[in-house]
């Protein structure tokens, strides 16, 4: 019944020590190692269970936004993944006078990782008249305001048009740019996006990549 | 450098010696069986229930509008939120298979007996927390079972003469069961409950190293000091704290490695049977998670059937077989507080039933069937046999106490050997 | 020993309790692995449940991923509603409309193979008799006083209950031999028995969607736990050989 009765009928009792060392040995770094592998394989659930819910990614799903009704000026806010996301409708002077401020920009190029590839221009975009930002600061999260009609001229002095995050002052051109002294580090995030049709939007997912 | 640290750390915290004291060098008696294991199984189905109660928390919404779906939002949407779930379920059944097998292991071999009443008492409360831990537990999923299970076990407290109907709104907090119930039960479910048991299992392990582990014979392995020559007393190295006061007899083993090795023998054991009820069969058939918890619960409609979880049923039949309300309640509160008295109602001396009278053996697994018929009386639907057979179940049930009171005051024992045998 | 009674620890209370039962129920004989039954199952539930039954708790696109069906073609066939593949199986019906309709609002069917049975699905689905007192004009064997009509009629067709006359004692005596379909359904007494598996193989995979998967990480995690336990066993009688 008990364990000691077992050993009593063992004949390996009789080996000699350092044999019986080797097997202990063996056995010691064996169980160890197998146990330490239930260990993690345990902490998996739990791990895992951190991860974005089936609910998260459904509602973190690719987003379409109708653009035919917006008018020329003015900026559409789109909810994607929990975040907004804003939709400009540029005019061509708009346009124009995003091209002569590349001096008052920390990134004017877009060199920083912050939008696909197709975006990697002065306008940030795919067709220029229209911009995909995601409107979140990239100093620590807020989301800034759009000043438009002059407004924004008591932030930067000769920009009519911008955005100004409350929180510490940052300040990004129509283009999601950051200028220059202020404390966000990056330009605006252009979400993926790609066009459905001329006038839907996709956002989530860009040409060729899903 | 890193043993500076660690006596850098020892002389601020003594960590080791507290490690050495309790577990590494605290002596075991070496004829501990099979029987021994529940203990530290329970312990390992704590921490289970812990790690994933706080893990199940973080998806779990406790109201009445959202609890119900979040469980099974737990159950499809989260990642591996079904494992996690199921741990926790299985682990409650679990909890109390151990904890049955423990506390009966301590009635055979007259665990509870002097030096250990503390010690017994101690897992009475442990028992007592559990019960209503798993109970408040059952009702977070917000079922059919979770609400009218509430719904009868609160309507308990109305026997109470003279304040009980107010007592059960004031447990409410509605007068009905509702969702501030839910949220109250949840709060202490998962805060207020935990800590007690984490607290008095704390307790429970101290009273228990320092009145020394029992064993299947009885015979204490601790003797006056001095009593003992240097060829009887044990080779192994043992604490200070234990050889100072006594000398330790060669009839122990260390509790690290052998008990723990033992006890994870056993544990990889436990663990089959556990990830195969979770993995392929975690509603034990109604038992473990009832069917008619799987619909949401209905205040206007009750189930055929309610019955409590397995885990209750014995107390729940007591309860049936008495035709008078305060009755039965008292009837079924007095079962578990007799439980409790145990170290009190055995007079006898001799702890082992290895080594007392033959009725006292046929008293113990008489106890044990009654036990589990009273369980399967409770946990069926009502037929007139079955009252009839659980009043007689209910008289049996105390007459094991009655009985051990009477003969144990002059019980023809067996001679206890001196050393430990086989 | 030890095993004998560990074995017999978790064993005892269901054995004990296994006893008792209720009405005869026909085992459903179903099949989570089998695709196309799924698949089938998921169909009929879109055509004949959904029109009063929600899945509150299922996803459209769960339920296309473990079924293997494409995205695509599951929104073309089988979401009718025409949200997103990430929504919930629901209908548009107010519950307080339906509760005055039936009486009460028709149960989600997410979890129903929980809390019923499959058996008790399959034996219900098939036993819906004309009875004309009954206000659909159906009643049922396992769930009499039904409040629901028989939907799936159209398939079946007309059920009724049939007795045949024997001689007992003397005397003829009618009895009760089964429920006959007047052959209008679309489907042969055999065709309707498989659908009505299927409906219910669709609803047990509704009601636990990880079952499969479950048995799968199951399996590997028991063998993985033999070998832990081979291992410290061999450990333990090692260090304990040299306690005499």
């Amino acid at each position: 019944m008990s364990n000691v009765s077992l050993d009593a009928n063992d004949s390996s009792v009789t080996e000699n020590q350092p044999q019986d060392n080797n097997r202990r040995r063996f056995l010691t770094v064996a169980t160890s190692v197998v146990g330490g592998v239930g260990v993690a394989g345990a902490a998996i659930p739990f791990i895992g269970s951190w991860n974005p819910s089936v609910k998260a990614r459904a509602a973190g799903a690719d987003v379409e936004a109708d653009i035919s009704k917006i008018e020329p000026g003015q900026l559409i806010r789109v909810i994607w993944r929990s975040k907004p996301v804003w939709i400009t409708r540029r005019t061509p002077e708009l346009l124009e006078s995003l091209t002569k401020i590349d001096d008052l920009l920390k990134d004017p190029n877009s060199e920083e990782d912050q939008q696909p590839e197709f975006a990697r221009n002065s306008y940030r975009s795919i067709k220029a008249e229209y911009s995909v930002l995601v409107g979140i600061c990239t100093h620590l999260g807020c989301s800034p305001q759009h000043l438009k009609d002059g407004a924004f001229e008591e932030y930067v002095e000769g920009v009519p048009e911008g955005f100004h995050c409350p929180c510490h002052g940052s300040k990004f051109d129509m283009a999601g740019r950051v200028f220059n002294n202020v404390p966000a580090p990056l330009n605006l995030v252009v979400p993926p996006y790609m066009y459905l049709d001329d006038n839907t939007i996709l956002i989530g997912s860009e040409e060729g990549a899903a | 450098m890193f043993k500076n640290l660690m006596d850098w750390i020892e002389y601020r915290l003594p960590i080791m010696r507290v490690a050495n004291m309790h577990a590494i060098q605290y002596p075991a008696p070496r004829n501990m069986n099979f029987w021994y294991v529940f203990g530290f199984l329970a312990t390992i189905v704590l921490v289970n229930q812990i790690v994933t109660g706080v893990w199940l928390t973080m998806s779990f919404e406790p109201s009445a509008e959202r609890a119900f779906a979040s469980v099974e939002y737990i159950m499809r949407d989260v990642e591996y939120g079904w494992i996690l779930r199921y741990m926790h379920s299985t682990g409650a059944s679990a909890f109390f298979i151990v904890v049955y097998l423990h506390m009966f292991r301590g009635m055979i071999y007259g665990s509870y007996q002097k030096p250990r009443e503390l010690l017994w008492l101690f897992g009475m409360f442990i028992y007592l927390a559990l019960m209503a831990e798993a109970f408040m537990g059952y009702v977070l999923p917000w079922g059919q079972m979770s609400y009218w299970g509430a719904q009868v076990i609160v309507s308990l407290f109305s026997a109470i003469p003279v304040i009980g109907p107010d007592l059960v709104i004031w447990i409410q907090g509605d007068y009905v069961i509702s969702g501030a119930t839910l949220n109250r039960f949840f709060a202490l479910h998962v805060i207020a409950l935990p800590l007690v048991i984490v607290i008095l299992v704390f307790l429970h392990i101290v009273a228990l190293h320092e009145v020394g582990s029992n064993n299947p014979d009885g015979t204490d392995v601790k003797r006056k000091k001095g009593s003992l020559t240097e060829a009887e007393k044990t080779k192994f190295k043992i604490h200070e704290y234990y050889t100072d006061k006594y000398d330790i007899i060669d009839d122990i083993v260390p509790f690290f490695p052998h008990i723990v090795l033992k006890d994870l023998v056993a544990f990889s054991l436990f663990l089959i049977a556990f990830c195969y009820i979770m993995f392929f069969n975690p509603g034990m058939g109604g038992y473990f998670l009832e069917h008619p918890n799987f619909e949401i619960a209905n205040p206007l409609k009750t189930p055929e059937h309610i019955f409590p979880v397995w885990y209750f049923t014995p107390f729940y039949a007591i309860l049936k077989a008495v035709p008078h309300k305060l009755g039965g309640v008292i009837c079924m509160f007095a079962a578990i507080v007799a439980l409790a008295l145990l170290p009190w109602i055995d007079r006898g001396r001799v702890k082992s039933w290895r080594y007392r009278c033959g009725l006292h053996r046929w008293n113990l697994i008489v106890f044990a069937g009654v036990f589990i018929f009273l369980g399967y009386l409770g946990g069926t639907p009502q037929e007139a046999w079955k009252i009839i057979a659980s009043q007689i179940l209910t008289i049996m049930y105390f007459g094991f106490f009655f009985l051990l009171w009477i003969y144990s005051k002059n019980e023809r024992t067996k001679p206890v050997p001196a050393r430990i045998t086989g | 020993m030890k095993k004998l009674i560990l074995v017999l620890a978790f064993l005892l209370p269901n054995a004990v309790f296994a006893a008792g039962g209720g009405a005869h129920l026909d085992t459903a004989d179903y099949d989570l692995t089998d695709k196309a039954s799924l698949q089938n199952g998921a169909k009929i539930f879109q055509n004949y449940c959904l029109g009063c039954h929600q899945m509150q708790y299922q996803r459209y696109q769960r339920a296309f991923e473990d079924l293997g069906i494409p995205v695509e073609l599951g929104q073309e066939n089988l979401q009718f509603t025409g949200e997103k593949p990430g929504e919930y199986i629901k209908n548009g019906m107010p519950a307080d409309a339906a509760a005055k309709w039936f009486g009460a609002p028709p149960p989600d069917l997410t979890l129903v193979a929980r809390v019923r049975g499959a058996d008790w699905l399959y034996t219900y689905l098939r036993t819906f008799y004309v009875d004309e007192s009954r206000p659909f004009g159906v009643n049922n064997l396992v769930f009499p006083e039904v409040g629901m009509p028989h939907v799936l009629q159209e398939l079946q067709g007309v059920p009724r209950k049939t007795t045949e006359e024997h001689m007992v004692d003397g005397e003829m005596v009618e009895r009760y031999v089964g429920i006959k379909s007047d052959g209008t359904g679309e489907l042969s007494p055999e065709e309707y028995d498989s659908a009505v598996l299927d409906l219910v193989n669709y609803l047990v995979y509704t009601g636990e969607p990880s079952r499969l998967e479950s048995e799968s990480i199951g399996r590997w995690v028991i063998i993985f736990l033999l070998v832990f336990f081979v291992l410290i066993y061999l450990l333990k009688k090692d260090y304990w050989r040299d306690v005499h």
